[in-house]
Order: C-alpha cells, then structure tokens, then sequence
C-alpha cells in the first residue's frame, strides 16, 4: 500500500464535517539548496521540532497558533520531556519523547562519532499553527537566528 | 523528517527523509532504541547522499505487516481536541513547577 494521502483525505473530512477547507502550505518555487560543507562526521547538527515538546519546569506551550520557541538543553535527562498537542495521538510521545524528539539517538550517534557533535541546546515549538504567515514570519526567523548562534552545519526537522 | 509525504512534496523542502509510519511516530516506535537509531543514521545519511533541491529519500522501514493503520488515518470524525489559549500542561505537577519558578534542574526553564 502507498503513502496515505492526507492532502485530499483531511479535505474530504473538513467538507463533511462541514468546516472550511484548509489552505495548505504549497511552494512552486524550487527549493533552495545548501550542500553539505564536510561529511557528517565532523558536522554538529541541531534539531527542530514541532510536537509540543517541554521540559518539566518550563511554561508548557498551549494549544491555539502558539508560535513560542522552548529551548530544550541537549544534556536534558530524557524522562524530564513533556508533550502537548492538540492533533496528535500523544500516547507514545509521552511513553517515549523520541518518538517526535530523537535526541537519544542523536546523543548516541554523536558518541559513537557518526556525526560530529551536537549544538547545545535544541528548539521545539508547537504544531497545528493554522496562519502560515505566522510561521514565515515569527517562527522561522527566530528559529534560523538560534541555528545561527548554535553555530550547527545542519538542522535535523522533525514534523508530527 | 516526515510521515506524510503529500504535505512535504506541497512545502518542498531542500531534502526530505520519509518514514511510512503513522502521525506522532516521525522518528520511529516507543522504547525501540535500536530502531529509532537505524532510522536515524539512514535519515542523516541523506545529508552526505542526496545532491539535487526537493529530493525525498523514502526510508526502509514499515509499521507493521499489516498496513491497516492507514486505512483509520483522518478517515472520519474530528478527534483534535479544543485549542485553548492557555498554557497545556502534561500533568499538574508540571504546572506548578513552572508556575513556582521552574526547576533547579532546568537553567533554561522560562517560557
């Protein structure tokens, strides 16, 4: 069986549900393109993503196009993340946080010398934004400035 | 990293690594350390391979055998729950950490 097509299966849904169509992100322009500089193995990589993941202590994101940023610190002990969402089955994000945050095989792979390293600290942020413009002009910017300061070769983006 | 291919291809992004799993499993099955490394290396790995713009790289790895979990996937009904303005917590010992200052363990716990 193929990939599920969620585009035309979220739309059909909404139409019967009586809700507005959702305008979705779609970008005909080619995509711009980096190449990696060296191999990955001196390469310090960050990571990005977006399911609602905090630390315990921190403000926990809520639910309605929060665009905040939590900074989460790559030595953080992993039973101390959190997840929230409103759009996603949390179950096994909150039996395991790598299933949205993979920074346990990020931390092994950096041990093992399969990447170089790993930036200090890395971001989340909270899904379901429904105004794209929001992302494009608060989220990103403020994101790309972090992997910036980070000083990272790449960026791992990890979606729900 | 992604789980649905359709939307990705829409964003076109510069690489693209695709996990057929279901939503919330972007990188891989709970308390499968073993796994989520394997899907790991070969996701990164698309860094060193990958040399053309809006290249997806399908990842080897399935779900299950039976793929009848995509048959349920945003099939019916709207099981999202309401998007409230105020902070989420996971469970009420998280909100009273953050709200009594954060935890000595966590320097960086602000919003």
């Amino acid at each position: 069986m193929g990939p599920v097509d969620y585009i035309p299966r979220i739309r059909d849904n909404y139409a019967r549900l009586g809700y507005k169509a959702y305008g979705w992100v779609v970008n005909r322009d080619d995509a711009p393109w980096t190449p990696l500089r060296k191999p990955l193995s001196q390469c310090r990589i960050g990571l990005a993503a977006s399911g609602g993941i905090y630390v315990t202590g921190q403000v926990a994101f809520h639910h309605k196009d929060d665009t905040s940023l939590r900074e989460i610190p790559t030595d953080v002990d992993t039973k101390d993340l959190r997840a929230t969402h409103f759009a996603y089955d949390l179950s096994d994000a909150r039996t395991d946080p790598n299933v949205v945050f993979p920074i346990d095989a990020l931390r092994r792979l950096a041990r093992e010398g399969f990447i170089g390293g790993l930036a200090s600290r890395f971001h989340t942020f909270m899904g379901g934004i429904y105004s794209s413009r929001r992302v494009s002009e608060e989220l990103a910017p403020r994101l790309t400035e972090r992997f910036v300061e980070d000083g990272v070769d790449a960026v791992l983006l990890v979606p729900v | 990293m992604t789980s649905a291919l359709d939307i990705t291809r829409a964003v076109n992004p510069p690489r693209a690594a695709f996990l057929d799993f279901p939503l919330g499993h972007t990188a891989g099955k709970p308390n499968d350390p073993e796994l989520q490394r394997r899907i790991l290396v070969e996701a990164l790995s698309s860094f060193e391979t990958m040399t053309a713009p809006g290249s997806v790289t399908e990842l080897p790895f399935r779900w299950s055998e039976d793929e009848s979990w995509k048959d349920k996937a945003f099939a019916e009904g709207d099981d999202r729950k309401p998007r409230y303005d105020t902070p989420q917590y996971q469970d009420e010992e998280d909100r009273r950490r953050a709200e009594g200052g954060g935890s000595p363990a966590c320097p960086v716990c602000r919003p």
